[in-house]
Parts: C-alpha cells; structure tokens; sequence
C-alpha cells in the first residue's frame, strides 16, 4: 500500500503538472497574501484602539484559507483525473490487478499517494501565514484549526476525485465530473440558506462542503464537521473498491 | 509431473455473448502451452480470468494448489502476466519501472535489487537500464513487459499475444527470450500466428467462439497436417486415365499440361508403383514431392470441422 503511494507520488512529480501546480497555486496565493496583509496594515491603526478586535489571524489566516480552499477546488480535479482513468487509458491497470494486492490496497495507495502530494501543497500554503510570526503573534489553535479544515476538505476532494476517475477511462472526463461535483457540493449551501428554513434546505446545507468548513476557519472544531468530512472519504473510497472490483466481475 | 494450473469449465458472458464457453485445461510443470485461434475467439478473455483480472460467471481456476477465487492473493504471487498492451509507466525508467514491480509482487526488500539485476539480464535489458520506457522501441518494451512477468519467478507466466506489433528480427528476439523462460517456468502463449506455436509450444489448444476444440501435442497436430495427396511433374505425362488407374489413387487433378496432383487413400501410398511405371513407360518424371498440409490448413480445417459438425474433436 505504501508502495504504492509512494510509486503514486514519485510518478506524480515526475511529470510537469504537479510543478505547475504547486508554482501557480503558489503565485495566486502569494498575491492573495500580500493584499491580505495590505488590508490590515491599513486598518491597524483603526482596530487597534477597540478591546477585542480581531486579530493578525482572524484578518490574515482565515481569509487566505478560505481562497486557498477555492483554489483546490479547480486544482483537484486536475491531480485526481489521472489517477485510475490514465491508467486504464494506458493499459497499465492490469500490472495492479494481477499484483498479488487487493484491490482496497490499490485504491488505498492512490488515495495516499495523492494526499501526499496536497500535503505538500499545503505545508506550503501555510508557510505564508507561518512567516507572520516573525513579527507579530499568531493565534497558533486558530490556525492549526483552520489547517485542519483544509486537510479535511482536500481529502474530501480527493475521494470524490478518485471515485470519479474510477468510473472512466477518459481523465479530461474525469476532471469535468470531478469538477462539476465538487462545485456543486460548494454551492449547494446556498440553496440552503436562501430558502425559507425548511427540511430540504436544512438536508442542503449539511450536504455542502462549504458550510462544514467555516466554522473551522473560523476555530470551532465540531465532532460533527469532522464526521462529515470523515463520511465523506470512506463513501467515496469504498464506492471506488466497490466500482473497481464490480469491473472484475462484469 | 505436477499440475501447475488447472482451470474447471470457465465460463464468461458479456451481455448475451459467450465469450468463453465451457473451457477446461491443465499445465504441467516445464511445459509450454500454445492457445491458439483467430481474432476475438476468446483468447484474450480467458488469459485475463487465468491471471485475475477478470472473474469468470462460472468455472474454477486453481494456480499452484490456490484457488484464485478464494485465495486471490496467494494464487496471484504465483503467476506472471503480460497483456497484449504492455503494461508499463512511461514515465519511469526501466530500473524503476522493475524495481516497483518487483516491490509489488511483495519480494523481500533483501531479494529486491538481486531479482532486478537477474532480469534486467535474462531480458537483455542491460543496455537500457536508465532510459524512459516511453522512449523504448516496441521490442524493447514488450521486453521489459516479459521483465514484469518474470521478475517474481512465478509458476505459471501467462503472455498474451507477445509477438504481436512486432518487427521480424524483434519477433525472432522474443521467441527466443519466450525459450528461455520455458526453461524454468511453465508459459501459457496465446498468439494467432502459427508457426509460432509450432516453435514455440509443447502443446496446443485451438479455440473458436469461445471453446475448446482442438488440444493435442505438437506432434498431434503434425499428424493431422499429412495430406494424401502427391505433386508431380512429367515431361511427357500419359492419359489421366492410366495414372487414375494406379492402386489407391482416388481422383487426379491436372494443374497443368505436365503437372499433376494425386489424391490417394491413406492407407494405400501409390508412390512406389507410380515410380516404377514411370521409369519403365519412360514418363520423364521431374517432380515428385508428398504435399503437406500448412498449419493454416490444419486450422482452418479444424474450425470449419467444428462449425459445421459443433462436436469438439480430440
């Protein structure tokens, strides 16, 4: 399984894209950063005088994240569309199957594999907000909370992607889908909270993604967030073993 | 001799269409097995559900005392397969490539390097090492696809198809390469090119739309490739009625003013009688050869007996 992984990531290096992504999310990011720190820079003076204001994290951290979060919204689909499509378009699938493996190990050492690479992604993207505390002080629960969430959300990502890959052999349809889905799963939420308060915007807004990440950007960690995001991988990781070993069967 | 893989009346539909109907073989130890049979006969099909790739609606496939059905895993070591589409990571280069292979074919961390090493050598891959197998020539990667298949010493190495998309010099490498694994693992071939099997295989399974229906010995199918018939050339032939007339000879066949063709029972060889009458009625007799049937022949014959008598032979 982790052989696997480990072959996922090295393979996933080897080629130009993962470069490309890691550099241009890192650019948008980057200039996101800056006019974060611009905005707060002016507003310092302002807040500075009202008790309980605010602070470098909640001004700084949170947003960033919260880019950083729409951002792998349109990256994800890009790393997960190779992961099972490719390799069926490239008739190397057989090499996996006829491996004395079983198919969750499989699926299990893509799915690591590619998380390995957004953690990496991420370790990044945290950087910025790290470099902060060379001259200011961090609220260092607030952001472990927020780094969390993203974490969460990525792997949610990476699940749904991995199952969509699953279910083609064409990896630009997979990257639609995935796409298609993710963003769907993001807007959702808003159906939920634009209609009256009713028991089908209530189911709405638990199915979005979006709405079980702010409260921890926000710092509230909830079992009930995490669960979701947890519910969400195993769904989706089980339905991958389910479609890769029903294509065995039929 | 012990049994290496024994496969109990596999069966396997897709939709309506058998694509395998009913086929049970066995491979022994040291052997060669040669399957045999035009395109989509169902070659294909029954090498994917032979190395787990496919489970099949029906029958049972026992690899080395495993059951590939309930024991995937322990009966999956103990095969190699190669698909018609090598499968291979472009993107790494052939040292890797193997070295993730053999990893995945769970060989001890200890052994790995030592196994790499011994295949890159017996596949002739030294030259080729480090470079890209996306930048390979075809030979060369159906090479590092038989690497793949090889590299965990299994019992039973299936190649499907290995000569194919081949140039005539690579064929030639291959089969040689396909020799030399025979020697120390039992092979399971499937090809549709004929005398393939012929150089290749210890035996041989035909199979059309999805059975079993021809499995015999090289020699087997040898025996089925005498014809009773002669070719013969004189230079100034007497009436067909006189050669119709020697013992045996059923019907005559004149391919041209001096050539001829003689049909002839089996069981009665007209040729030493059609010797003597020829040097004593002085026919100038140039050319006298026994026609053999062409493995194409065989084959074709074979399919065409079953299609139109539907009862397997053998």
């Amino acid at each position: 399984m982790f052989i696997l992984a480990r072959n996922e990531l090295y393979r996933l290096f080897l080629s130009p894209l993962a470069w490309v992504i890691l550099a241009l999310s890192q650019i948008i990011l980057a200039y996101l950063f800056l006019t974060h720190i611009d905005y707060f820079i002016q507003i310092q003076a302002k807040i500075s005088a009202i008790p309980g204001a605010p602070g470098v994290t909640e001004l700084i951290a949170s947003p960033l994240f919260s880019n950083a979060a729409t951002i792998l919204l349109l990256l994800t689909p890009l790393i997960t569309m190779r992961l099972i499509a490719e390799e069926r378009r490239n008739d190397s699938l057989p090499l996996l199957l006829s491996a004395p493996l079983s198919i969750h190990q499989v699926v299990f050492g893509k799915y690591l594999g590619t998380i390995g690479f957004f953690i990496t992604l991420l370790l990044l993207i945290s950087l910025m907000p790290l470099s902060l505390a060379l001259g200011s002080d961090l609220d260092f629960k607030l952001l472990s909370a927020g780094m969390l969430g993203l974490c969460l959300l990525v792997a949610s990502f990476t699940a749904i992607g991995l199952f969509l890959s699953s279910l083609t052999n064409q990896p630009a349809i997979a990257a639609i889908t995935t796409f298609t889905s993710l963003f769907l799963l993001w807007i959702i939420d808003w159906a939920g909270n634009t209609q009256v308060a009713g028991e089908s915007s209530a189911l709405f807004s638990w199915l979005s993604l979006l709405s079980h990440y702010q409260p921890l950007l926000q710092g509230e960690v909830n079992s009930s967030d995490v669960a979701y995001y947890l519910i969400v991988i195993t769904t989706f990781l089980a339905l991958t073993i389910h479609r890769l070993d029903s294509q065995r069967l039929n | 001799m012990s049994t290496l893989l024994i496969a109990q009346s596999l069966s396997r539909y897709f939709g309506d269409q058998h694509a395998v109907n009913n086929v049970s073989f066995e491979i022994h130890k040291g052997e060669v097995l040669g399957f045999l049979g035009p395109n989509g006969a169902g070659k294909s099909t029954t090498m994917k559900m032979l190395s787990g790739n496919l489970a099949p609606n029906r029958g049972e496939i026992t690899i080395n005392g495993y059951d590939l059905l309930t024991e995937p895993k322990q009966a999956k070591a103990q095969i190699g397969y190669l698909p018609e589409q090598p499968p291979l990571y472009k993107e790494l280069t052939v040292k890797e490539f193997l070295y993730f292979c053999a990893q995945i074919n769970q060989i001890d961390s200890s052994r790995i390097k030592n196994a790499t090493d011994t295949v890159i050598e017996r596949c002739g891959l030294t030259d080729v090492t480090h470079r890209l197998i996306g930048n390979l020539s075809k030979g060369y990667q159906q090479r590092v696809g038989i690497a793949q298949a090889i590299i965990h010493t299994p019992a039973v190495v299936i190649l499907d198809e290995p000569t194919s998309g081949l140039d005539p010099i690579q064929i030639r490498e291959i089969r040689q390469l396909i020799r030399d694994v025979a020697t120390e693992h039992s092979v399971i071939l499937s090809t549709h090119i004929l005398p393939e099997v012929k150089t290749l295989c210890d035996r041989v399974q035909i199979i059309n739309q999805g059975q079993l229906i021809f499995s015999d010995t090289i020699a087997g199918l040898e025996h089925n490739m005498h014809a009773s018939s002669l070719l013969l050339t004189l230079n100034s032939p007497p009436d067909i009625a006189q050669l119709q007339q020697l013992t045996g000879v059923i019907t005559v066949e004149s391919l041209n003013s001096t050539r001829f063709k003689l049909h002839y029972q089996p069981d009665s060889n007209p040729t030493q009688e059609l010797l003597n009458r020829a040097v004593t009625e002085n026919w100038q007799l140039t050319e006298l050869s026994p026609e053999q049937h062409s493995l194409e022949d065989v084959f074709m014959n074979i399919i065409q007996q079953e299609s139109s008598t539907q009862e397997p032979i053998s």
